[in-house]
């Protein structure tokens, strides 16, 4: 039977999510660990893997024109559907969508289209397990492939290990790298902060989650910069039957432990936020392994 | 004399991630200058868009942004396969005696439609999300918003664009992270003030945004947020590359608790409000000098 994977996501950055799958990855002992938050992967710098196999990713094309064939007749102008053809008959590779249109357009074959590198991949061991994770070239759009492809490598390491389950730090927002992250997982770690946004946020999160049909659990972060407020998304949460794994207070032990490279549960364990991330660690693993 | 317009039309507020606190130096810097000079704001972060959270909007008008879908004909279709084999995005498959459309896949390019020798297929127009206008405290106010399950976010943004008044200075809070839709909002800036927090997180994260903002040719200065709970990271970084920290906005319970209301530091927090015009000016002195 293969592992349930379970994916951690925020509906937006910077709310501590991958504070929290460190935190879980760390109380976990051993598992195997995804980080799929492709466009800013911040997990290796808590987990420091070790790098053993490592790739370049291609994932898209762009459309490059032969400028000797071209006769500027504009087919090619008119064809593109995101404005990436100018009057002169450029072609803007910000713009292209690498969808094609201008080469099957083009009725002298000037235009061809062309792989291009836009990420890495690594797999490789942490002190809490294997490890895989991608991070795109900056400037890269994140398609969701590259968060499949992660998922693809966690999976290939996860049938051959002893595994409870699989972690992945998911991507922020709610668009195409997110439902690569959400589809086919077995569940969902929410993290939110106590602020308007927030609730804002995780709905919309949660709301993709849902559509995926993944069950959810979430966790309140920094609680106390509004208790009002997390009042309100605890409320609200329990109105969606989402469960609340734990309120996590303020710490300033957590950015330390960040400066230092590790996970607050390893640096400071009595700290107020390593008690109630192994509160909320107890009661994820009791909801996702009964 | 002669006078001359002002220098900064397009201001981007962008960071490498999420959380940095790029919606409330955006939403501040416009509530500010608004006192001074005409401005406009836009929020583009259109996969959460939170900036109306910090103001008082009325809305005046909304318009639809749309893409289309293939649908295929069965009677017409004869699984030649060319439509599936010219999707670059693998959003078409045959699945027996029948091509098969991942409507969450397609980015609407109208190319299997292009190719099919039989005609068979024709697109519909689906809903990809909105841009909303409005007025917010005193100054015109527009926002992107994203379909939820929809995967394409750049047509909003460029939607959102158009919306811009060239005799105000536009403040585009933009989609956090380095990806398409960041690119988009940030091309065609006159500068970009880039907001992190001081941690190596927030300096992994710097790093990417810096790169874009450098590959789409705007200059950049920084904004560290939360300053004192991290390390000095950032700051001896951003020596290093020579690129400008314009403001250091201290950690403060008060200001996150503001925040987390849903009230704007900006207009109750003295500190904030005189960080991010120490952040203006010293952009229109360093960068665009
Ligand atoms: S490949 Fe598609 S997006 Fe790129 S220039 Fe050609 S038509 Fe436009
Ligand atoms: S419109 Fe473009 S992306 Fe959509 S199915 Fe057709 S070829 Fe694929």
């Amino acid at each position: 039977m293969n592992p349930p994977t379970i994916v951690f996501l925020s509906g937006k950055g910077g709310t501590g999510k991958t504070s929290v799958t460190a935190a879980f990855a760390v109380l976990g002992g051993h598992q195997v660990l995804a980080d799929a938050d492709v466009e800013a992967a911040n997990l290796h710098i808590l987990l420091a893997p070790r790098v053993e196999e490592q790739g370049e990713f291609e994932g898209s094309k762009v459309a490059i024109k032969d400028d000797s064939l071209c006769t500027r007749c504009g087919e090619c102008r008119e064809a593109c559907r995101f404005e990436a053809i100018d009057e002169e008959f450029n072609i803007d590779p910000w713009l292209c969508e690498g969808c094609g249109a201008c080469v099957h357009a083009c009725p002298v074959d000037a235009i061809r289209l062309e792989p291009q590198v836009t990420g890495h991949w690594i797999t490789g061991t942490s002190a809490r397990g294997p490890f895989a994770g991608a991070e795109l070239l900056p400037g890269e759009e994140n398609s969701g492939k590259l968060v499949t492809l992660v998922r693809q490598k966690a999976r290939q390491i996860a049938s051959r290990v002893e595994t409870p389950w699989v972690l992945v730090d998911g991507p922020p927002g709610i668009g195409c790298p997110v439902i690569a992250s959400v589809t086919g997982v077995d569940g969902a770690v929410l993290v939110t902060e106590p602020t308007v946004s927030g609730l804002h946020d995780v709905e919309r999160a949660l709301g993709v989650v849902r559509h995926f049909g993944a069950p959810a659990a979430l966790v309140i972060n920094k609680w106390d910069l509004s208790p009002a407020t997390a009042e309100r998304i605890e409320s609200w949460a329990t109105e969606r039957q989402l469960p609340v794994l734990a309120r996590i207070p303020y710490d300033p032990a957590v950015p330390r432990a960040m400066v230092a490279g590790k996970s607050v549960v390893e640096t400071d364990p009595e700290a107020p936020a390593s008690r109630a991330l192994r509160d909320a660690y107890a009661r994820f693993r009791q909801l996702v392994l009964g | 004399m002669r006078r001359r317009g002002p220098l900064l039309m397009i201001l981007a507020v962008a960071s490498g991630k999420g959380g940095t606190g790029k919606t409330t130096v955006a939403v501040g810097l416009a509530l500010a200058l608004s006192e001074t000079r005409p401005v406009q704001l836009l929020d583009a972060d259109v996969e959460a868009p939170n900036a109306h959270l910090f103001l008082d909007v009325t809305w005046t008008g909304e318009r639809r942004v749309v893409t289309w879908r293939p649908r295929i004909d069965p009677e017409a279709c004869d699984l030649c396969g060319l439509c599936v084999e010219a999707c670059e995005f693998g959003a078409l498959a045959r699945a027996g005696e029948k091509i098969l459309v991942f409507d969450e896949l397609c980015h609407g390019c109208g190319v299997c439609r292009r190719v099919c020798p039989r005609d068979a297929i024709t697109e519909i127009e689906v809903p990809l999300g909105k841009v909303q206008v409005g007025e917010a405290d005193g100054f015109p106010f527009a926002r992107g918003v994203l379909d939820v399950g929809e995967a394409t976010a750049t047509p909003v943004v460029h939607a959102l664009k158009r919306e811009i008044d060239p005799d105000r200075l536009a403040i585009l809070d933009c989609p956090p992270g380095t990806g398409c839709p960041t690119i988009a909002s940030l091309r065609g800036a006159d500068a970009a003030i880039l907001v992190t927090e001081p941690t190596p997180f927030g300096l992994h994260d710097l790093k990417a945004a810096v790169s874009v903002a450098r590959a789409v040719g705007v200059p950049a200065g920084v904004v560290v947020n939360r300053d004192g709970i991290g390390d000095d990271g950032v700051l001896r970084w951003c020596e290093e590359e020579g690129i400008p920290v314009l403001a250091r906005i201290p950690f403060d319970r008060e200001i996150a608790a503001l925040y987390a209301e849903g009230r704007n530091p900006a207009r109750e927090s003295a500190t904030f409000r005189e960080a991010v015009l120490a952040a203006l000016a010293g952009l229109e002195r360093e960068v665009l000098a």
